[in-house]
């Protein structure tokens, strides 16, 4: 099975902290990989180092022939990686569907492009794309809403818009379903089932709800202290000690 | 090029720094506190000097009383006027009075201001602390331009001079002090009061933040507002009391400043835009960097302005602290002494 | 209709109408009658609105779409007059090549300052803006005198060489014209008790703010247009969706610069002089009032704010205490001078007091100006009638 993304050796220091520790990951293509581990592991360090958020002291992350660090994030992005952020990061101001034809636009015209001249309302393939994408996430009665005045759960199915409407060949999740109702929660565990089977997309995704997680994840890597203690299929995951005395060792 | 002309454009420098260095003092305290950019501290410097003048007026208010045993040189009976206070306190101590009209203002201008800091405080800057950085700016813009109208429309548009008392006219000659040629180094009294006044403005600034309680207080809201906040203390009530104290020192400083430039509405316009650059050379919420920036660009202007250098690069004296703001902000975007990431968005 | 939507179409044709009826509009009282003084249509201040309106509209592109509020803008305003002029001076008396130099010549200017300045964000791109801003109108007024004319300004003189006009014979200064129309020349039409004066140079601004006002709603509806709101709503989300903010940010800034030039080339095309305060700090600060009194990220507000101001200035400023007195005249003589004396302050001179109030007024309960404040209550009286 072909590597997606391939993270050697990535560490980082904040002053007395080492948040990562030499920190080694497989990804497959097309696949839903998990990171669990419990709080402070490191984990959204993780991802942030794989956006460009972050500059790692050392290591590499290559994905698709090319190594991200030192990349700006907007170049990270049209390469193929995108992310949705675990504390929504909207543009607040602008209405739902203007949400997701900007990034429907940077997918389609690069990191920058002098297009003032057309109206927006001509832009009738991107908008059907959007249209699609909120419907699959069941938001297309809330086009026109101010993105603002949405309820929590419904910008978190937002930011998932914005990153699946990219057509991304990584999609990086950070606690997709947090703050969402079990029921809404369901619906977007099938969601994005079913873009991974249909689309073939390969998925990092971090994730506290153990239900998501075992529902989804075809592999996963426990992170701990700033390092990935162990890397295997969800069934040898539950019953392994390390994992226990990680999470527990942490609860202490 | 001589020692003396250097120490002369230092001297020079100086009074420009002194008043730069209160005014992007009063700027920071503001900024550091609560976190609103004033655009108004300007006006509060021009308000600072009107005080000087208003002080001025009120200790030369006259009885007319007319001697009809004189003419004037229009052949009218002549009229004595006598200052109120010559008629209190003797006509000695009242001439005095009136000398020292500028250094009795301080006397003035601190209540005046500190009224008019908490007034602008409650009354307005609150409710902009959660609004953004760009509607600060523009509503204490707005407000510097009322301010300067309602002065203009009171005080007329013409500059109105302030003197310094008389025994501060003359210059005091640095030059045979240190075994030069005599009347190669001379510089005005005044300008030495004003450095010295200065000086102290910003030493009783810094004591009061480093010993008092309250400057202790003040000084960790600055570091965590929120923090401080849940400790029950009143945070915002010592902010206020800040901003009426740095609103006293732009006017302190604007009232001491009017024997070297006398007063009009735009006073505080030119320093204004001047202060920022310095506030921002310094580093953002520092109140050390506001005073090193405000005393070297000072100096750094004065020297700037010498015939030499300007042969060498002509206009450069009316550019340099500009440049030396782009400069800074492009390779040091933090100022001289500012701490990292503040104010960056 | 001209690719823009229904409502667009309808609002462009409104300024359509309002611009060319101006000169009628604007003259509502009868000439001699003791309101005569409040007629805004003489050709100087119809222009002003104009050329304003043309700088308020480009302003807005850059700080109500992006965010970015820039204190420099005259600069470029100053920069393009001064091409402005030398185009007229070297060149032909013509007011197009004028017009086209002055907008390059701020394009390039505003290119280099925006580029550096845009490297910094929130405050500190205000005062970088600032300090350039400040730089530039030292260096027209001194050391630059040799292009700038120095402190008494730059203009046309009798011996230019305007060498695409051929020599002149008739032994005055040439005005600035359109293909043989004297930007000067005026129609005055007597109507009844009215004089309606229509001025060739105003309908030459009339038509440059209908184009700049076109291509402005053209780029507020584009995706460029949207991915500008977005720099001001979250420039880093921006960054992690695969956009580069800065030459967005930087292309807002560009035009927007070219449109104080435009701005600055009309107003030499009225009247062939260009002074080094037209680049001050106030002056960048009056566009901000314009903007923000209008209605920030508003099409319509910046002109509108334009004129509000530009009226003031010129109407308010006019009103003195003789003409108070006779608006207060049916008072009782104390309450009439008590009423001079409160009024009076704020008008004639000091019309700035206003002015200011206005602004402060404007920025703590209308965050959205005067376009803001009306939709609004639009919006409110529409929404009651619908339930």
């Amino acid at each position: 099975m072909a590597v997606a993304l391939e993270v050697k050796g990535v560490n980082k220091r904040f002053g007395g902290l080492q948040a990562l520790n030499d920190v080694n990951l497989l990804v497959d293509e097309g696949r839903i990989h998990a990171i669990i581990g419990p709080n402070g592991a490191g984990k959204s360090t993780l991802l942030n180092t794989f956006i460009g958020r972050l500059k790692p002291d050392s290591g590499s992350v290559m994905f698709d022939g090319k190594n991200l660090i030192g990349k700006l994030p907007h170049q990270i992005n049209q390469i193929g990686v995108s992310r949705v952020f675990q504390t929504p990061e909207i543009f607040a101001d602008l209405s739902v569907i203007e949400n997701v034809m900007i990034p429907a636009l940077a997918h389609r015209d690069g990191i920058f492009e002098l297009n003032a001249w057309k109206p927006m309302r001509k832009e009738t393939n991107i908008r059907q794309k959007a249209i699609d994408v909120l419907e699959d996430l069941g938001m297309e009665d809330k086009l026109e809403m101010t993105a603002s005045s949405m309820s929590r759960g419904d910008k978190r199915r937002l930011e998932m818009a914005m990153g699946l409407v990219q057509e991304p060949k990584l999609l990086l999740l950070d606690e997709p379903t947090a703050g969402m109702s079990r029921a809404d929660t369901n619906n977007t565990i099938e969601v994005l089932k079913h873009i991974g089977d249909s689309r073939g997309l390969t998925m990092i995704i971090i994730e506290h709800d153990m239900h998501v997680v075992f529902s989804l994840a075809q592999k996963i890597s426990v992170l701990a202290q700033g390092t990935v203690i162990v890397e295997d299929a969800p069934e040898n995951i539950k019953g392994n000690p390390k994992v226990q005395e990680a999470y527990l060792g942490g609860a202490h | 090029m001589e020692l003396s002309a250097i120490l002369l454009q230092v001297l020079n420098g100086l009074d420009k720094g002194s008043a730069y260095a209160l005014i992007a003092l009063g700027l920071t305290l503001i900024f550091g506190t609560l976190g609103v950019v004033n655009f108004a501290h300007g006006a509060l410097f021009m308000i600072g000097a009107f005080c000087a003048v208003t002080t001025q007026r009120l200790l030369s208010i006259s009885t007319i009383t007319i001697d009809e045993t004189k003419t004037d040189f229009l052949g009218k009976p002549l009229q004595i006027k006598t200052p109120i206070v010559e008629s209190w306190f003797g006509e000695s101590v009242g001439q005095a009075l009136i000398d020292w009209s500028v250094p009795l203002a301080i006397l003035l201008t601190i209540p005046v201001m500190l009224i008019i800091g908490f007034v602008m405080e409650r009354g307005l800057i609150k409710h902009f602390y959660k609004r953004p950085h760009s509607d600060q700016i523009l509503v204490t813009f707005g407000l510097a331009i009322v301010l300067q109208e309602l002065i203009k429309a009171y005080f007329g548009a013409n500059q109105i001079p302030a003197p310094a008392p008389s025994v501060f006219i003359g210059s005091f000659d640095f030059g045979a002090l240190i075994g030069m040629d005599a009347g190669k180094l001379l510089y005005p009294y005044w300008r030495i009061v004003y450095f010295c006044f200065a000086l102290l403005i910003i030493g009783l600034v810094f004591a009061f933040l480093q010993f008092t309680t309250f400057g202790m207080v003040v000084r960790a809201g600055m570091a965590d507002r929120e923090t401080v906040g849940l400790l029950g203390i009143d945070i915002d009530k010592r902010f206020t009391i800040m901003f009426g104290i740095a609103a006293a020192v732009a006017g302190l400083a604007g009232v001491m400043y009017t024997p070297i430039n006398s007063p009009s509405y735009t006073f505080g316009t030119d320093f204004l835009v001047i202060s920022f650059v310095v506030v921002v050379v310094g580093g953002m919420g520092s109140l050390g960097g506001a005073v090193l920036a405000g005393f070297v660009l000072g100096i750094l202007e004065s020297f700037a302005s010498m015939r030499q250098v300007i042969e060498f690069i002509p206009g450069i004296n009316q550019v340099v602290i500009y440049l030396v703001a782009i400069v800074i902000l492009l390779v040091r975007p933090r100022g001289l002494l500012g701490r990292k990431g503040v104010m960056e968005s | 209709m001209l690719g823009l939507s229904r409502n667009d179409f309808l609002m462009l044709l409104l300024v359509l109408f309002l611009v060319a009826a101006a000169p009628i509009l604007l003259n509502p009282f009868p000439e001699g009658s003791s309101l005569a003084q409040f007629n805004a249509g003489y050709p100087d201040l119809m222009q002003r609105f104009l050329i304003f309106g043309i700088f308020a509209v480009g302003f807005n592109i850059l700080f109500g779409l992006t965010g970015y509020l820039s204190f420099g803008h005259a600069a470029f305003l100053g920069a393009g007059s001064y091409a402005g002029v030398w185009m007229l001076k070297l060149l032909t008396i013509n007011v197009i090549p004028a017009i086209l130099m002055s907008t390059i010549v701020a394009g390039v200017f505003s290119l280099l300052i925006g580029y550096i300045s845009l490297r910094r964000s929130g405050i500190y791109f205000s005062i970088l803006t600032l300090a350039f801003a400040q730089m530039s109108f030292a260096l027209a007024s001194s050391v630059l005198q040799p292009i700038t004319g120095g402190e008494t300004g730059l203009q046309t003189n009798l011996n230019d060489p305007r060498i695409l006009d051929g020599a002149n014979t008739s032994g005055n200064i040439p005005a600035p014209s359109l293909f043989g129309f004297e930007m000067r020349e005026s129609i005055q039409v007597p109507m009844g008790d009215w004089l309606w004066t229509f001025n060739v140079g105003y309908y030459v601004c009339a038509f440059v703010l209908l184009i700049a006002f076109y291509i402005a709603i053209r780029i507020f509806r584009s995706p460029f247009g949207m991915m500008l709101k977005a720099v001001k709503s979250n420039n880093e989300r921006l960054s992690y969706t695969g956009i580069n903010p800065r030459p967005y940010t930087l292309a807002a800034f560009v035009i927007s610069g070219m449109y104080a030039g435009l701005a600055g080339g009309l107003m030499v095309a009225m009247d062939p002089l260009a002074g080094s305060e037209r680049m001050q700090w106030t002056a960048s600060g009056e566009v901000v009032l314009m903007t923000i009194l209008g209605g920030v990220g508003t099409v319509l507000g910046p002109v509108i704010g334009a004129g509000i101001i530009k009226y003031f200035e010129n109407i308010f400023s006019k009103i003195n205490d003789n003409m108070l007195q006779s608006w207060f005249a049916f008072m009782p003589d104390g309450l009439e001078s008590f009423m001079v004396a409160v009024v009076h302050p704020f008008v004639g001179k000091g019309w700035h007091l206003s002015l200011g109030l206005m602004f402060m007024l404007a920025i703590i309960f209308l965050p959205g100006g005067l376009i803001g404040g009306i939709d609004s209550v639009y919006r409110r009286i529409f929404k009651k009638r619908a339930q």
